[in-house]
């Protein structure tokens, strides 16, 4: 059970990090802000849940944070090109600080109540007498479809052929014609849309609240660079890794001095270090991702399923 | 202590699986000038890379002075005393053109990573780097942010940034590119004054500065290095003539 | 606002130089007394402090081009590790208490070697994800170690603690003033130490290093060693800082280590100008103003910082320091008369603009956050009514109104400047051909 919970986080993890992932290695800027179109996804679609129904809100939340996106690219973004990457990512640093100001400005500060749809509220089936929701069904239905529909754009289709060719060679594949600016504001938006709908299927799951963007844009940063810089098949490897971590060891009520004391090591107050050994697994959950960031760092810089460096 | 300045022995280098170069064996005297042609794509510029420490060969050896360089990094390549310059300007923007200077002549004059001298007070630094600035002829642009400077005023940089660490043998990846004629001539005059007793490796495309400057010339088509010897006798090489100079050598009317 | 002459450079001569860093220590000296009040007092410590945290940050950011989201995690490990070496004190260390900043200092140090290890292992974007892991990792590390961290109450000690010869004759640190004097005193050694490090040869890497990486490889240096002595360095100021900040509150706690301050020192020091050394120094007076004043009148202080930065970033990326800078260049040429107009009429245009999206902003505020008391609220001492249409129309048209009219100035304005921007080039260049 814990599996499949870990493993829906993961690829809800994953539909952020790949449209981080892309929007990175297309076009270098590092986007801040995406955990926070990620929050924007979630409160447009409570707002037109509110309003309609979810299943409006469904489609109509993801395509406002790709509008959103895309305008900001094209304005704002785009004439910050010339500066350098640092520039960048400070301009979506910005963003994502006046877009959380502006989210508590029009929802407040508390969370709101966005709701699992009724029709999907249920449980999916029992396994040793604890229940698997029907709402995380639907969530990793939702993330394998679209991560697979992508995958197909990219690899099948004529402009996923622009694409992959503007990935690398932006300057040579305007010259051959194609409008590479345009490419970039459309996949600048689809990565959007992409945290977006994430943002529409994970808010009601989990809690849609202002802080909701930092607690999870850390994290995927950390998804990336474990995965390996510009790796889709990392970030993969990696969303899935960091959710089971995450979803064990909340469960887990083991300690490391509880684990020494299985291996014949007595740990009382008295010993040095205890204030480690104490610590439960449980209680240490909320560090394991970034834990794992300096493990990798230290023992292989590149990552999973990185390139060597220039 | 081998008498080659630099040697290379099979040096292949591969791409995932287009191969790039495919087996390079060329010794270099020390002091020699060798000018390293081929057509476009031939793997010139890869070559540089491979010596100079920017990429690792898939396989073979590459020696400088007798040891083996191979899996070095740039900086510990640059401090064995091999230098090299880029074909596309590659120098620091944001200093100017004294600073530029400075701070390639920084580690081989000891300073290192130090920070508790201040650099004016550095005099044999200093002048060492006044030096230099006059002898690539840019005194007047001292202070001149680099990425302001004209064209051919950065192509000086980017040898003067080359030279100034002291490194014996230099590499200058098509320093003339982009020049007129008249600057060439200029250029290729301070390039021979500035690496007067160095052992010098230049891929070039213009045929009057390789015939003027090089010793030897070394060939390299498809990664292959099909000739290398004197410039008559290169020239006077069929597979040569068959591969590569034919038509620019008539078109020029041979010096 | 873009300009091919050479960058802006400050380099005063010698006798300048003394001249400035003679002017910069009487005006520590003298500050208190424009201090009217105890808050006064109390906000020119907070901006000291402050100062020396926002330039050991520009030591990464502006120096050697390193964009750190962690920043918060040194001047904060360096408070906690000083709070506890005060109550050591007062439990009978005889260390003297104003050598507690430079325990925090030599804290900042330990971390940034510790922590620089892992952190450098990548250079630049990567190298800024990275940053942003470690802060959150030191932050939730925070919560999980309440001996050290000391939990949701945090850590408390007492400043007027101690012996010493100095202490009994009464430098105890108790009166306010007190303080005050020893964080200028740091802050002038510390402005010294770091100006004077941009000048020795590792701080002139730093900036090959930024400028240029990969080149730096070909020189001799190994990069990553020269970005890791430069996280070092510039934690080791953190630290100091961090030192200061216990002393000044007598309390650690662990929102000293959260994101939004690291957020905090990044946008500042920004705002005040990376290219300039006192950048940071205004983006410090900038940083407490807005922290502590200006969240005073508005609630919705945090969005205007934020809409000024973005601003900034897309108009003026060199910060507040450039543009004074650049106008500064203008007197110097003769330049400026001609600007005084268009400046007029921005300024006045712009402020109405402002007026008016204020009162949006601030009505928005009221009506979703202060909704209980009431519906009436003044900006800038105009009457509006929240509840009210008629208010929400006025503000949007003073705002459309405003922004029309700062628009049409502000082309008037772009015409001048680049007008008087060739006229400079040409002085320039004339200066130019005469040294030769």
């Amino acid at each position: 059970m814990s599996v499949l919970n870990g493993v829906s986080y993961g690829l809800l993890l994953f539909m952020l990090s790949a449209g981080l992932t892309l929007i990175f290695s297309m076009m270098g800027v590092l986007n801040f802000a995406h955990a926070s179109f990620y929050m924007l996804g979630a409160y447009f679609a409570f707002q037109v849940s509110e309003w309609t129904n979810y299943w409006v809100a469904f489609l109509v939340a993801p395509m406002l944070v790709a509008l959103m996106g895309g305008l900001f690219e094209r304005y704002i973004l785009r004439k910050t090109h010339k500066f350098g990457h640092v520039a960048e990512l400070l301009v979506t640093f910005g963003l994502s600080f006046v877009i959380l100001e502006l989210v508590q400005l029009i929802w407040g500060r508390t969370a709101v109540d966005y709701k699992v749809p009724a029709a999907l509220d249920g449980s999916l089936f029992k396994l040793f007498n604890s229940s698997f929701p029907e709402y995380r069904a639907f969530m990793m239905v939702v993330a394998i479809g679209m991560l697979a529909s992508l995958f197909l754009m990219l690899k099948k289709t004529r402009i996923g052929l622009v694409i992959q060719a503007a990935l690398t060679h932006p300057e040579t594949t305007e010259a051959l014609g194609h409008n590479v600016p345009r490419v970039f504001a459309l996949v600048f938006a689809g990565g959007c849309a992409l945290a977006g709908l994430a943002g529409v299927i994970g808010g009601n799951a989990f809690i849609t609240e202002p802080g909701m963007a930092q607690a999870v844009g850390a994290i995927i940063f950390v998804v990336v660079v474990v995965g390996g810089m510009g790796s889709l098949g990392g970030a993969l490897i990696a969303s899935v890794l960091i959710g089971l971590l995450q979803t064990f060891a909340v469960g887990l009520d083991w300690s490391f001095g509880g684990g020494l004391q299985s291996l014949g090591i007595n740990v009382t107050s008295e010993t040095f270090g205890y204030p480690v050994w104490k610590l439960k697994l449980s209680q240490v959950a909320p560090i394991l991702p970034y834990l794992l960031l300096v493990v990798m760092l230290v023992v292989r810089p590149k990552g999973i399923m990185g390139t060597r460096d220039e | 202590m081998s008498a080659y300045a630099l040697e290379l022995s099979n040096v292949t280098k591969s791409f995932g699986k287009t191969a790039i170069i495919r087996g390079v064996n060329l010794a270099v005297n020390k002091g020699e000038r060798v000018a390293v042609i081929g057509p476009n794509g031939a793997g010139k510029s890869t070559l540089f890379n491979l010596i100079s420490g920017r990429f690792e060969p898939t396989s073979g050896s590459i020696k400088l002075h007798g040891n083996d360089i191979i899996g070095k990094r740039p900086y510990e390549i640059s401090r064995r005393g091999l230098a090299r310059s880029f074909q596309i300007t590659n120098i620091f923007s944001r200093l100017s053109v004294f600073e530029n200077l400075r701070c390639a002549s920084l580690y081989s004059s000891g300073q290192k990573y130090s920070f508790w001298k201040p650099l004016s007070k550095l005099d044999e630094l200093n002048d060492r780097t006044e030096a230099l600035m006059a002898s690539i002829e840019l005194k007047r642009r001292r202070d001149v942010p680099a990425s302001l400077l004209t064209y051919s005023e950065q192509r000086a940089l980017e040898v003067g940034i080359t030279i100034a660490g002291g490194g014996d043998v230099i590499l200058l990846d098509e320093p003339t590119a982009g020049m007129s004629h008249s600057e060439t001539d200029r250029f290729v005059h301070l390039i021979r004054k500035v690496t007067v007793g160095k052992t010098l490796l230049t891929v070039e495309h213009d045929m009057g500065v390789v015939f003027g400057l090089a010793d030897r010339i070394a060939v390299l088509v498809y990664g292959e290095v099909i000739a290398f010897d004197t410039p008559d006798k290169v020239r006077a090489d069929p597979k040569v003539q068959e591969a590569y100079l034919g038509a620019v050598l008539d078109a020029e009317g041979a010096h | 606002m873009s300009s091919t002459l050479k960058p802006l450079q400050f380099k005063p001569l010698n006798g300048v130089r003394i001249v400035v860093w003679s002017a910069f220590a009487v005006i520590l000296l003298l500050l208190p007394l424009a201090a009217q009040s105890s808050f006064a007092l109390t906000l020119l410590c907070l901006t000291g402090i402050a100062a020396i945290a926002c330039m050991s940050y520009n030591m990464l950011l502006g120096q050697a081009g390193m964009l750190s989201f962690g920043h918060a995690v040194y001047t904060g490990l360096g408070t906690f590790v000083a709070i506890h070496a005060m109550n050591k004190i007062l439990g009978g260390w005889p260390l003297p208490m104003w050598l507690i900043p430079l325990v925090g200092g030599f804290a900042g140090l330990a971390f940034g070697a510790l922590l620089g290890f892992v952190t450098t292992r990548k250079a630049g974007t990567p190298f800024s994800m990275i940053t942003l892991g470690v802060g959150e990792l030191v932050f939730a590390a925070a919560l999980m170690f309440p001996e050290f961290f000391g939990g949701e109450a945090g850590i408390n000690s007492n400043r007027t603690g101690g012996t010493g010869w100095l202490h009994g004759m009464g430098l105890t640190f108790g009166p306010q003033i007190q303080v005050y004097y020893l964080i200028a005193i740091y802050l002038f050694v510390c402005t010294a130490a770091m100006y004077a490090f941009t000048m020795t040869p590792l701080g002139r890497i730093a900036n090959a290093v930024r400028d240029n990486a990969e080149r730096a490889e070909f020189i001799g240096y190994d990069t990553r060693w020269v970005r890791y002595l430069i996280v070092m360095a510039s934690s080791f100021f953190a630290g100091i800082a961090g030192g200061l900040t216990a002393l000044n509150v007598e309390a650690a706690t662990s929102d000293l280590l959260h994101g939004v301050r690291s957020g905090g020192y990044l946008l500042f020091t920004f705002l005040g100008g990376v290219g300039f050394f006192f950048g940071p120094l205004i983006g410090s007076v900038l940083l407490i103003f807005s922290l502590v004043v200006l969240s005073e009148f508005t609630k919705a202080w945090q969005l205007y910082v934020g809409i000024v930065f973005l601003i900034m970033v897309v108009y003026a990326p060199g910060g507040f320091s450039a543009l004074l800078m650049l106008n500064l260049r203008r007197v110097k040429y003769g330049e400026w008369r001609k600007m005084r107009w268009p400046y007029a009429g921005m300024l006045f245009f712009g402020l109405i603009a402002l007026w008016g999206f204020a009162a949006v902003v601030e009505m928005a505020y009221q009506f979703q956050v202060a909704a209980g008391s009431g519906s009436g609220l003044t900006v800038a001492k105009i009457p509006l009514d929240s509840a009210q249409p008629v208010s929400w129309m006025i503000a949007v048209a003073v705002l459309i109104a405003g922004g029309i009219g700062f628009e049409i100035w502000r082309r008037k304005f772009a015409k001048v400047w680049s007008d008087g921007e060739e006229r400079i080039a040409e002085a320039v260049k004339k200066a130019e051909a005469a040294i030769v």
